[in-house]
């Protein structure tokens, strides 16, 4: 599977892309090990506004993934 | 239509085209939005995109504000990438049968796309570079439209 950060994510982390194999099995699995794994990206992605996307849809609430899933973390938007 | 473009854009050639051929549109209005220097303290903005992901959401606002306006047509052009001063960023056209509708929805888009649009804008200045987010005055904007 593919994770995606973008905006101040990305900053925060250090990396905008990687690929995770195996997948863990659903959304709150994802967010468990990054956060194990750095600390301060999963203070960043439990902040208030972010908001993750699985294979483009946002997901609110829990989401099962799977090998191909493409998940991204999404800070608060701002265009124009 | 909706067009995302790390290029920048003329404009006057857009609007020009947005109009021509219209027989039944009473009222166009069009909104460009200019990437500011702020007297030096903003040297460039880098504006990050979603591809294809950004074009479904900005396209699920065109059509909510087709809808809700009774629009004939509507335009949305907007940057990504580096954006130096003075380069416009975005631009919404709206056409619709009388001004009324066609001045609103270009309002209502422009205050989803401030705060809606999958974009992550980040300010480059003398004094180092910030993620800008929506301000309350933007989110208070948006808030209109409930």
């Amino acid at each position: 599977m593919r994770v995606l950060l973008f905006g101040r994510l990305s900053d925060v982390a250090g990396w905008r892309e990687r690929s995770l194999d195996p997948a863990p099995a659903s959304l709150a699995a994802l967010k468990a090990l990054l956060a194990a794994e750095d600390g301060a990206l999963g203070a960043a992605l439990a902040s208030p506004g972010v908001q993750a996307a699985v294979d483009k849809v946002i997901v609110r609430g829990g989401a099962a993934l799977v090998a191909g899933s493409e998940v991204a973390f999404l800070p608060p938007m701002s265009g124009g | 239509m909706i067009r995302l473009t790390t290029e920048s854009f003329d404009p006057g050639a857009e609007l020009t085209a947005f109009c021509a051929g219209r027989s039944e549109s009473g009222a166009v209005t069009s909104f460009v939005g200019i990437a500011r220097g702020d007297a030096g303290a903003t040297t460039a903005l880098e504006l990050e995109a979603y591809p294809g992901f950004t074009e479904v959401e900005i396209g699920r606002m065109v059509a909510a504000a087709m809808a809700r306006f009774s629009l004939h047509d509507a335009l949305v052009v907007h940057r990504h990438g580096a954006i130096g001063p003075g380069e416009p960023i975005v631009m919404v056209a709206t056409a619709a049968a009388h001004r009324r509708e066609a001045f609103e929805a270009c309002d209502y888009l422009m205050d989803y796309l401030k705060s809606r649009a999958p974009f992550w804008k980040k300010e480059h200045g003398p004094g180092g570079a910030r993620w800008v987010e929506p301000t309350p005055r933007d989110l208070d904007d948006l808030a209109r439209w409930d």
